[in-house]
């Protein structure tokens, strides 16, 4: 299906990650955005509230982030397409929600536009710690789709891309960018409405009473309807069962329980090399790896071009979708390569699915952050250039002594003795 | 390929300025640009500065390691930043607000008043504008109808002639 003409502003422009985020989350066909503006997201919420109104949309400024992530679930189950906006506090208060919608199978997109932690942290800064927040941040077993874009043309083009997947698949869609992206301008292109490509609403169109809101099509995914439209409703954060009716015989439970759950795992874990999207270069003879998402992709790019300055054959791959992650490939790798270099903005999120799945055949090294900057190309470099020398399996992850850390902590913190 | 750094306070339009850099460049220009900018939590008055990175090809790291060209409005922008610069690099400074240090390397220096001028235009609130026009004139990285059509684009239509006649002001300000 196309977009809506209504929805598209087509054109050429200027803007940051952020602006570009509301206008393809419109582009996408997102009718109700309720939010809590904050920083570094704001812009993303401003732009959709003033661009929504001419297209039919709604923006409501909510009470909280609890209010906020509630909302959307509402919405999603009206019908509409939905999404909220937020940074580090924000997210992790709409936590618990996250896993109602997931239990729910309301389709979502949740914009994460990542600053400085813990707590309010540095708001006007970057990082990139929320990673595995979003993978595990609520309780209970789930599954989410997590996309984690480079420039404001791809907040663009991803927030699309998040809309579709949530629709396709009924979960969580993490748009993983960070004050970087979200505060970088550049060119970005918004092409006309019949270029873009958008999934519909999965509406279920039978006899009524022949409906179960929870009975799976082939892909595992259920059908919809809206709220409203006189269907028998049940939808509850209980497990249910295909009716939506909480699971109550006791005998039955354990037994029960596998089948709601397994599913939303499995949704997702079955048809993960659909989902997964990723971007390799100069893999042929690659020595070592660089593994990167976000603006750190766009960073380790000059350390690789001074690696290879020397003569280091490195492979260059960036994690688009960063959830579910590519193990295959990590593990496909780990049997061809040296090692592995992981520059992240945070002290080790990522890097351990990439130890987890090299399966102790590759060394893994670390490029740590604590926020509020990127790195230094050249420590990228110089690990690099390490990961290549070192002749030894080393059975952890070696954690790369930085410049600022050397800086900061003169060689690290050490326990008194 | 070139990096450029504006360095000021808030309210002064150095984002701003990066902004119409960016834009002169990548929109009307055909070249590609990033543009990034640096703020303190305070809405007006703190610290503040952009940075652009130029190129004919799509622009792969998005910072400025070494600036080719600084436009310093602030005295504690220029102290900053100053080190960052090329040593052959250009200088641009609002010679009524920074006190510059004796010159170090190949280092072009360039002074403007772009505030004074931009008062006697009738609002201090032009002086990015006035040095937009100054940059333009001395760096030729972007076009004059690139830069012209991009400050247009970035200002509210009631103002872009007084806009343009700052940034006229300034591109016929020169001297060494």
């Amino acid at each position: 299906m196309k977009a809506n003409p209504r929805d598209v502003n087509t054109g050429t422009y200027y803007m940051d990650g952020d602006v570009a985020a509301g206008h393809g989350a419109l582009a996408a066909g997102c009718r109700f955005i309720g939010g809590y503006p904050i920083t570094p997201s704001t812009e993303a919420a401003e732009t959709f509230a003033r661009i929504a109104p001419k297209a039919g949309a709604v923006f409501i400024q909510m009470e909280d982030e609890l209010g906020s992530i509630a909302s959307v679930m509402g919405a999603s189950w009206s019908g509409v397409k939905t999404m909220t906006i937020t940074s580090g506090p924000g997210y992790s208060l709409m936590m618990e929600i996250i896993g109602l919608g997931a239990m729910i199978e309301a389709p979502f997109v949740i914009l994460n536009i990542q600053r400085g932690g813990p707590s309010t942290g540095v708001p006007t800064k970057t990082g990139q710690a929320d990673m595995m927040q979003s993978r595990w941040g609520s309780h209970g077993d789930y599954e989410i789709i997590a996309i984690s874009p480079d420039s404001p043309q791809e907040l663009f083009d991803y927030t699309i891309k998040a809309f579709n997947l949530s629709e396709k698949y009924r979960c969580p869609v993490m748009i993983m960018s960070d004050e970087c992206v979200g505060h970088m301008s550049e060119k970005v292109v918004i092409p006309p409405a019949e270029e873009i490509e958008i999934e519909p609403r999965r509406f279920y169109n039978g006899p009524k009473e022949k409906y179960l809101p929870f009975k799976p099509d082939q892909d595992l995914v259920p059908k919809m309807v809206k709220a409203g439209d006189g269907y028998n409703l049940y939808i509850t954060g209980l497990v249910h069962d295909e009716r939506g009716y909480p699971i109550t015989n006791q005998k039955e439970k354990g037994k029960r329980q596998q089948f709601p759950t397994r599913r939303l795992v499995d949704k997702i874990r079955l048809n993960a090399d659909k989902i997964i999207e990723l971007n390799e270069e100069g893999m042929d003879d690659a020595e070592v790896v660089v593994v990167s998402y976000g603006i750190s992709y766009r960073v380790a790019i000059r350390g690789i071009e001074k690696a290879r300055e020397k003569g280091i054959k490195v492979g260059n791959l960036r994690l688009i979708t960063v959830w579910p992650f590519p193990d295959k490939k990590i593990t496909e790798l780990a049997s061809k390569v040296k090692a592995f270099v992981v520059p992240e903005i945070n002290y080790g999120q990522i890097v351990f699915e990439v130890e987890r799945c090299s399966h102790g055949q590759a060394n893994v090294v670390l490029i740590p952050h604590g926020g509020a900057g990127v790195h230094n190309p050249d420590d990228i470099a110089e690990a690099i250039e390490y990961a290549v020398k070192e002749k030894k399996k080393i059975r952890k992850v070696i954690e790369w002594k930085t410049r600022l850390e050397k800086f900061v902590f003169e060689g690290g913190y050490k326990l008194n003795k | 390929m070139a990096e450029i750094r504006f360095a000021g306070y808030g309210g002064q339009g150095i984002i701003r300025s990066g902004i119409i850099v960016g834009k002169g460049a990548s929109i009307y220009d055909n070249k590609f640009s990033t543009m990034n900018q640096s703020f303190g939590p305070e809405a007006r008055g703190g610290a503040c500065s952009s940075q652009v990175v130029l190129s004919d090809t799509k622009v792969l790291y998005p910072y400025v390691t070494v600036s080719d060209v600084l436009v310093a409005m602030s005295q504690e922008g220029y102290d900053m930043f100053e080190p960052e610069l090329s040593d052959k690099g250009i200088l641009l400074v609002d010679e009524d607000l920074v006190k510059i240090n004796p010159p170090r390397g190949k280092i072009k220096i360039l002074s403007i008043p772009s505030t004074r001028i931009a008062e006697e235009l009738g609002n201090r609130i032009f002086a990015n504008v006035v040095m937009l026009g100054f940059f333009t004139a001395i760096t030729k990285l972007v076009s004059k109808e690139g830069m012209e059509k991009a400050v247009a684009d970035s200002v509210p239509s009631r103002f872009i002639n007084l806009n343009l006649k700052a940034f006229q002001a300034g591109y016929d300000y020169k001297k060494e």
